[in-house]
């Protein structure tokens, strides 16, 4: 599964970390690191630490593309 | 029939059956795809991108993925909905005849369009001499293969890598190498790392961070050429202080190049600096009219900003590209009185040495600094910037709580210096000269750049062009 967060708006709070500790990670005292592409046996997690996050930072696929396909 | 719904039936005829063609899948291409079909467009969509992987994260590539954690094909962007759109990848756009309304590519077809938005972006600027940059182990990074290979040769266990300049991704790319424990030299011809966007009262303390994890930082030189072992694997590089040094990884982190060749000839307000287009993402013609039916949207856009004397922004910031998908597919389908401008307050994140860096509006259109909060010397501060008494920008090194603080002074050009915040004041709160580089002198590229005319760039020599008589 995909996920992107937006560092702009994570203001660090670590709400999610716990939820999702494999994908989500604290580095230093307010910095998020993620795994943008976590096994999808971690989807509950991650969709629980998305809807943790006081600032909806989190971004989790709602779709997953059949598309594209490269012309070559 | 009044002309208001006639106006209204041209809207949903639009929507329904206009033909949109985005140039550039990555994320802007692919964040105003989805805000199209959000927003009701069922028209035809072709998203037309040169490389071939389906539009991807760029900011984890000098960070998480150099550092191994990531691999660099996994930072493929989620997908917020069905897009339904015609994808043309691995294939390049090379023309835009705008007359027959048609996007002209290098298979030699052509793909007509109602509208189309330009979303090409940058690319990274190659090592200066082509024969050196041919080399092994010389890198420059901005798309997943460069960084796949790059973190390669870093696994591999080089004895020492230099990295060229010292924006925002050379330095990411230096604490990785700190980090993998490997010896990392940084090169860079201005004063210090971060020079460009921060200044150098800024420069500074980067630089001191730096040396404290143990990179070997030299500031004021250049390089100025690579030498090549029998294989054809760099070996050494030269510098323009007279050293020389040992080094099997290169990795060239000179700025962008802005991807607008393909649209010579087209008639469009492009150039250097990107393609001018006004606060709707609506692009310029060459003579500055604005189209009705070519939008831009991300690194390669460039627009005039209320809070910044309306002097043209190029903004290399995924904040910006995001945003400016949205607006911009908000404006192809609706009309003038639905329109919206897109003018964010610029922010940007950057993660190195263990220090989260962040920043609120244009930094580098102030000429003071004054430190609000926290101290420098744990890299752990706020400072803000102003220009003619009044707030334009600010950084946060580990004090990224506070910048919403800055921020809505910032969107308010309250006064310079802000008053003191009740937390956690500065000891020293005084202004200081924010030392920008004079930007007629070559240094690294910032990443956000003010285009407009100022007094050092009075150089263009206009000729009203009259009637042919
Ligand atoms: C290593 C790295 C780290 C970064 N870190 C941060 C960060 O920490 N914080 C932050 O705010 N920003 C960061 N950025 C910047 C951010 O990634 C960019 O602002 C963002 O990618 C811009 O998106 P875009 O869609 O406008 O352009 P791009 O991502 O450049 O996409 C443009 C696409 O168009 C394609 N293209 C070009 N010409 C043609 C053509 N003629 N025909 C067809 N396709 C074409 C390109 O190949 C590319 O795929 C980073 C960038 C890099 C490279
Ligand atoms: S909960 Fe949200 S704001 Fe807090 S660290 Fe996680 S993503 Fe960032």
């Amino acid at each position: 599964m995909r996920i992107v967060v937006d560092l702009n708006r994570c203001q660090g709070y670590a709400q999610c970390v716990p939820l999702a500790p494999d994908v989500l990670e604290m580095l230093g005292e307010e910095a998020l690191a993620y795994d943008p592409n976590p096994d999808d046996a971690q989807r509950q997690r991650v969709l629980r630490a998305a809807a943790a996050c006081p600032v909806q930072a989190i971004m989790v696929e709602t779709h997953t593309p059949d598309g594209p396909e490269p012309e070559e | 029939m009044s002309t208001a719904s006639l106006a209204a039936d041209l809207v949903r005829m639009f929507r329904a059956e206009g033909r949109i063609v985005i140039v550039g899948a990555s994320l802007a291409g692919l964040r105003a795809a989805e805000a199209l079909r959000d927003k009701g467009f069922c028209g035809p969509l072709t998203l037309i991108g040169d490389e071939t992987h389906e539009p991807y994260d760029r900011p984890p590539l000098s960070k998480q993925v150099l550092k191994g954690w990531v691999r660099a094909d996994h930072t493929k962007l989620p997908r917020m909905r069905d897009i339904d759109a015609q994808w043309r990848l691995g294939v390049a756009a090379t023309g835009l005849d705008r007359v027959n309304k048609q996007v002209l590519l290098a298979t030699g077809d052509a793909v007509p369009y109602d509208r189309l938005l330009i979303a090409t972006g940058v690319r990274a600027r190659p090592w200066f001499n082509p024969a050196e940059a041919a080399l092994q182990g010389v890198f420059t990074v901005r798309t997943c293969d460069d960084a796949a290979r790059l973190q390669a040769a870093l696994r591999a266990g080089p004895k020492r890598v230099l990295v060229v300049g010292s924006g925002f991704v050379g330095s990411e790319m230096a604490s990785v190498c700190c980090e993998l424990g490997l010896p990392v030299t940084v090169a860079e011809r201005g004063g210090g790392p971060l020079v460009g966007p921060l200044g150098g009262v800024i420069g500074d303390i980067a630089a001191r961070m730096q040396r404290d994890a143990g990179v070997d930082l030299r500031t004021g030189v250049s390089v100025e050429a690579l030498d090549g072992d029998a294989g054809g694997h760099v070996r050494r590089a030269r510098l323009s202080d007279g050293t020389t040094l040992d080094v099997d990884v290169v990795v060239a982190s000179l700025g962008s190049i802005r991807n607008v060749e393909w649209l010579a000839g087209a008639g469009l307000a492009a150039g250097f600096w990107g393609v001018g287009c006004d606060a709707g993402c609506r692009a310029f013609d060459i003579n500055g009219v604005v189209t009705d039916n070519v939008f831009v949207a991300g690194d390669v856009a460039r627009q005039p900003h209320v809070l910044y004397e309306y002097q043209f922004i190029s903004m290399e910031h995924w904040d910006n590209a995001v945003c400016g998908a949205q607006v911009a597919a908000n404006n192809m389908i609706n009309l003038e009185t639905e329109r919206r401008p897109h003018l964010p307050l610029p922010s940007f994140w950057s993660g190195q040495f263990g220090v989260n860096i962040k920043g609120v509006g244009v930094c580098s259109f102030g000429d003071e600094i004054v430190f609000t909060q926290g101290s420098p010397e744990d890299y752990r501060f706020a400072a803000a910037y102003g220009h003619r008494g009044r707030i334009v920008g600010a950084v946060t090194f580990n004090h990224g709580k506070w910048l919403p603080y800055y921020a809505a002074m910032i969107e308010r050009s309250a006064p310079f210096p802000p008053p003191p915040p009740g937390y956690d004041r500065a000891s020293d709160p005084a202004p200081m000269p924010a030392r920008f580089p004079d930007p007629r002198v070559p240094t690294e590229m910032p990443d956000v750049v003010l285009t407009g005319h100022d007094p050092t760039s009075r150089g263009a020599e206009f000729h009203w062009a009259r009637e042919p008589a």
